[in-house]
């Protein structure tokens, strides 16, 4: 707790050795905690790995995690946002900066921490500061619009999650649709539909994290291996060119 | 007035007080605030204690942190003795807890923003008023702008609360702001006549309802705000 942090706080850079911070957004009850508790079970085998949550009221998405034991309690920590999840994740990003260095410091091996948004609105887009890449998540049963009205999360998040695809005939959505939508809006960036009722494990959120997690150890390789700064090494296979999550701009809509 | 104060004392710095009431959710929780008026009472008693108590520890810090550049040290030990100072006036220790988590995130806002030696010796986990009144005299402040910017915020932080909580009227909630600000400005003149004394001799105001108030919230299932 005591130690003088004279580097520059709000890097985001995983370049440095410090654990990859994965942001997860999106309304409320789209499936965040879902998808965090599925990533955890997927990968606490390979990867050394933590979760900070961001509840609005209660601490029950920690709860959650910690009650289906998908991590050491000591690895979740919930964090309170007094009414405003957006802020908590965007505008002033304290008290989850203070989560992430506080399980830093515990597990100095930590290659991984998710950080879970609190349901929230359209706009809610994680600050770079904050998340190195980040995934937003919608489900069928929101709507089959929501894609076609964009907003921040879901044109620029690094993932699109459209999750509940189990719910779709009953809901009446047309997964097309939103595909198309999403597409027109995120100018290439991957969009993945997920049922986590069917599919418990998420595979194709997964394979993702398991991508972003081979480029992040990549880029540092190269950072260490030629001593250069980063914001090159563009290349890793990732297909959309925005590798270095912080220069990408998102498109105000 | 500078820009640099302005920006410290803008609730837009990013030092996680948006997380924090001051006690006004467990007081609307208990009932104890309801309405505009109740709000205005509320913030008139915090100020007159906490209130009052933070900004002279504050002004006091921005003296100590003053005096420490001139010296060109960086005294650890004394501020070991005022963060003291702070925790023998915060009995509460949910409240020692929520002071020292905003002082945290203040420190990280203040030395990035207004690298400066005193900022560099501070404990990483000191209390806010204390971190405050350093960060005052960080951005070219005196004692007296850190106690005008902490009893300000002492009572700006529970009002944006309360806009939340009760859904009041922003408007209505600055125009009780503005008829308190007299009183803001008199107990920031009462607290930077503090500032050079003895630390032992600064104000130790105590609100035993808010102490009380604090245990409670930190034991309640449902909270919005870390305190
Ligand atoms: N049918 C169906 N239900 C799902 C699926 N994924 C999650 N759910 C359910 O949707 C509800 C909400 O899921 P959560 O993971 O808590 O959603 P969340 O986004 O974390 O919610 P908040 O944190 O409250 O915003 C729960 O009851 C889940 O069991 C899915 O793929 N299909
Ligand atoms: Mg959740």
């Amino acid at each position: 707790m005591g130690a003088n942090h004279d580097h520059d706080p709000y890097d985001a850079s995983p370049a440095h050795g410090r654990a990859l911070r994965l942001g997860i957004g999106g309304p409320v009850g789209s499936g965040k905690t879902a998808l965090t508790a599925a990533l955890c079970r997927a990968l606490r085998e390979e990867v050394d790995l933590a979760v900070v949550t961001n509840d609005i009221y209660t601490t029950e998405d920690a709860d959650f995690l910690r009650r289906e034991a998908v991590l050491a309690d000591d690895r979740i920590t919930a964090v309170r946002t007094g009414a405003c999840p957006h802020t908590a994740i965007r505008d002033d990003i304290s008290a989850n900066l203070d989560a992430v260095e506080a399980l830093q410091e515990r597990h100095p091996g930590l290659e991984l921490i998710i950080v879970e948004s609190g349901g929230d609105n359209l706009t809610a887009l994680f600050s770079r500061g904050l998340a190195d890449r980040q995934i937003f998540v919608l489900d069928v049963a929101g709507g089959d619009d929501v894609p076609r009205k964009g907003g921040l999360g879901v044109a620029a998040a690094d993932l699109l999650v459209v999750n509940k695809t189990d719910l779709a005939p009953l809901v009446g959505s047309d997964l097309d649709l939103m595909a198309r939508d999403a597409a027109r809006v995120r100018d290439g960036r991957p969009v993945a539909f997920t049922s986590l009722r069917e599919r418990p494990g998420a595979p194709e959120v997964t394979a993702w994290v398991r991508r972003i997690l081979r480029e992040a150890a990549a880029e540092h390789a190269h950072d260490h291996g030629h001593g250069h700064g980063h914001g090159h090494g563009h290349g890793h296979g990732h297909g959309h060119g925005h590798e270095q999550g912080h220069e990408h701009v998102p498109a105000a809509s | 007035m500078d820009t640099a104060l302005l920006l410290l004392a803008d609730s837009r710095l990013p030092a996680g007080g948006h997380a924090h009431s001051g006690g006004l959710e467990p007081a609307v929780s208990a009932g104890a605030v309801r309405d505009v008026a109740g709000l205005a009472a509320f913030l008139r008693g915090r100020l007159a204690t906490s209130g009052l108590v933070a900004a002279s520890l504050a002004a006091a810090a921005c003296a100590h942190a003053a005096r420490d550049e001139a010296d060109g040290g960086a005294d650890g030990a004394g501020w070991v003795v005022l963060d003291a100072e702070a925790d023998a006036r915060t009995p509460s220790p949910a409240q020692r807890a929520a002071s020292r988590a905003q002082g945290r995130s203040l420190l990280r806002a203040a030395r990035s923003t207004w690298p400066h030696p005193a900022l560099a010796a501070l404990p990483g986990d000191a209390h806010h008023p204390v971190v405050l009144g350093a960060a005052t005299a960080a951005a070219r402040g005196t004692p007296r702008d850190a106690a005008s910017i902490t009893a300000y915020g002492a009572v700006t932080g529970p009002a944006s609360a309360a806009v939340r909580l009760l859904g009041l009227d922003p408007l209505s909630v600055h125009r009780a702001l503005a008829d308190l600000a007299r009183a803001v400005d008199a107990v920031a003149d009462e607290a930077a006549a503090h500032a050079t004394g003895p630390w032992r001799d600064l104000p130790a105001a105590s609100a035993p309802v808010l102490d009380l108030y604090a245990e409670l919230h930190i034991r309640a299932d449902l909270r919005l705000f870390e305190s």
